[in-house]
């Protein structure tokens, strides 16, 4: 089967009757089973992926098919489909059935979208590497030996592999935008209030939101169109969550752009990543974009504030694994204090428990000020200055992680090291704006490398049409 | 300010956790790590600045609260570790 970037593509095939969802499920599948090794699918879905493949033909045959049809979508393990397994890659959750669907998974169903499978991820969505699922790393399929990223690293690479058109995976602090910059694809984190959280397995409630990763801005912008919006189940959505827009622009008028003098020139940015952020920003300046460097003062506290308030949240949504309602129960548990003793330090594996210790300590009385509530402090400071640039500018460039992809095992030593992954994905999950990132960079050693485009809240709109014209001209460019 | 043994004792004893001693050890030596870490917050003057908690700052949109029956028992068994027809099943509670 052809590798198909986006979804005009696969309709276009089937419109002159050269494919049909079912060859195309099975394409996918095919290409599934032949890259196991990569460990990106913790199950493909097939039955129902192929009932809804029949079904999804019939309906274009009949000409009362959804807006999805024909794309075929993974979910990252800790987004519920009912009557499917689902563990956010943790052993507390093995052979957990989920009883309903999430929001975005009704969505797309309804508009006739094919879910293919579930994706590992880090358990509960906590890390950078895909290294912290019980069911074992994602290795990078543009070279082996690599992380994918994390925490949506199985996601990331389903597209990458052309295992599936389209992937959701979700972003507590950077976990869709870095495994898009580590495998050449584009991921969205949407502002924080427009995608319904409803069957999102919670780490930091806050911070999360689902959103896609793909090849193509055009299949972004549809299913953010299908996914957003209000729903009953999810009251921290905004009544600006609605993403009306079907069309992207081509034609897009003179911005405003701001970079943060202290990400460009961070100790930790890889060379060729700044250089070729330099360059991006020139090209922008050539083509009648504004583009001035803005100053930043709260890098430092960005990462810090971040660990003290997830982990707190994190320490409270996983208090529901208890052992006794679903999930993993300890063989030797032996009363009901050693059974959520023994079912919680047997089912989390070390990150996890490291997370939910810190997030219990920064939470326990005697520290709840100086900590939490001092980071929520901060978290304001943090929007306030947010908001501000991005009053005066249109969008805040930088790239989306300091270095390309790293080796499988190489900093999983130092969970701080770790952390400093996130530096420069964190901001838009402390402020809640939205931010892109857009696979234009590459080192000499062939790696891809993320851009990020960070705009205002419910800027959506103009930040993919933005995108849109960034990737075409680069494409332009190359050609 | 650091973290002892004890501290981590009475935390794993408020997170529901156990560790071995060696687990210990490493747990210690992460949560001191993380919290020098985090020291930095202390670089930033939060005087008179209020805590973010809510991210959406708009007024309550409150649906009609509405008895809805959504998952039957049978369904709230299904994932149960332990259960009978009827209820999930614990270890004893009380000691004879």
């Amino acid at each position: 089967m052809k590798k198909y970037l986006n979804l005009q593509d696969i309709r276009n095939d089937i419109d002159n009757g050269i494919l049909n969802c079912v060859d195309l499920v099975n394409g996918y599948i095919a290409n599934i089973k032949e890259s196991d090794n990569l460990n990106i699918f913790l199950e493909v879905f097939e039955d129902s992926a192929l009932r809804k493949a029949k079904e999804v033909d019939e309906k274009i045959k009949q000409g009362t098919a959804g807006k999805l049809a024909g794309m075929v979508i993974s979910i990252k393990d800790n987004i519920c489909y009912k009557g499917h397994k689902v563990t956010a890659s943790s052993k507390i959750l093995e052979g957990f059935e989920s009883l309903y669907s999430s929001t975005v998974v009704d969505k797309i169903l309804k508009e006739d979208g094919i879910i293919i499978g579930r994706t590992n991820c880090d358990e509960f969505a906590m890390g950078s590497s895909n290294e912290n699922s019980f069911y074992g790393n994602v290795k990078n399929p543009l070279d082996e030996d690599l992380t994918p990223g994390g925490s949506s690293g199985g996601a990331a690479s389903s597209v990458a592999a052309n295992l599936c058109l389209l992937a959701l995976g979700s972003d507590t602090g950077g976990s869709i935008r870095q495994p898009a910059s580590f495998t050449g694809t584009i991921g969205l984190k949407p502002t924080y209030g427009m995608v319904s959280r409803h069957g999102l397995i919670a780490y930091a409630s806050s911070f999360d939101q689902i959103g896609p990763i793909a090849n193509s801005i055009e299949d972004i912008n549809l299913i953010l169109n299908v996914i957003s919006g209000k729903d009953e189940y999810d009251s921290t959505l905004s009544k600006f969550s609605e993403y009306d827009y079907l069309e992207l622009v081509n034609d897009v008028p003179r911005m405003k752009i701001a970079f943060l003098d202290c990400y460009l020139n961070h100790s930790g940015i890889n060379p060729e990543v700044k250089a070729k952020t330099e360059e991006v920003i020139a090209s922008l300046k050539s083509m009648g974009h504004k583009v001035e460097m803005v100053d930043f003062d709260l890098l430092d506290q960005l990462v810090p504030t971040y660990y003290v308030i997830t982990t707190a949240e994190a320490s409270s949504n996983l208090a529901r694994y208890d052992g006794i309602h679903f999930g993993y129960r300890s063989k030797n548990a032996f009363d009901l204090e050693s059974t959520y003793l023994k079912s919680r330090s047997e089912g989390f594996g070390p990150e996890v428990k490291r997370r939910i210790m810190l997030g219990t300590y920064v939470l326990s009385a005697g520290y709840y000020d100086a900590y939490f509530t001092k980071a929520q402090k901060v978290r304001r400071l943090v929007r306030k200055r947010t908001k501000e640039i991005l009053k005066e500018y249109d969008f805040i460039i930088s790239p989306t992680t300091p270095h390309p992809a790293f080796e499988l095992g190489s900093q999983n030593q130092d969970p701080i090291k770790m952390y400093l992954e996130d530096i420069f994905t964190v901001q838009a999950n402390l402020a809640g704006n939205p931010a892109i990132s857009l696979p234009i960079g590459k080192t000499k050693a062939g790696l891809p490398f993320g851009i990020q485009l960070m705009a205002d809240d419910f800027k959506e709109k103009s930040l993919l049409d933005f995108s849109h014209n960034l990737i075409n001209n680069f494409a332009l460019k190359k050609a | 300010m650091g973290v002892d043994k004890s501290t981590v004792d009475r935390i794993a004893h408020l997170a529901k956790l156990e560790f071995s001693d060696s687990e210990k050890e490493g747990i210690l030596k992460d949560m001191n790590k993380m919290l020098d870490f985090v020291e930095q917050l202390n670089e930033v003057d939060t005087e008179g600045v209020e805590p973010l908690i809510y991210m959406v700052q708009e007024e309550g949109d409150l649906r009609e609260d509405v008895v809805k029956l959504e998952i039957s028992q049978e369904e709230a068994l299904k994932n149960a570790p332990d259960k009978d027809t009827d209820f999930i099943k614990v270890p004893k509670v009380l000691k004879k």
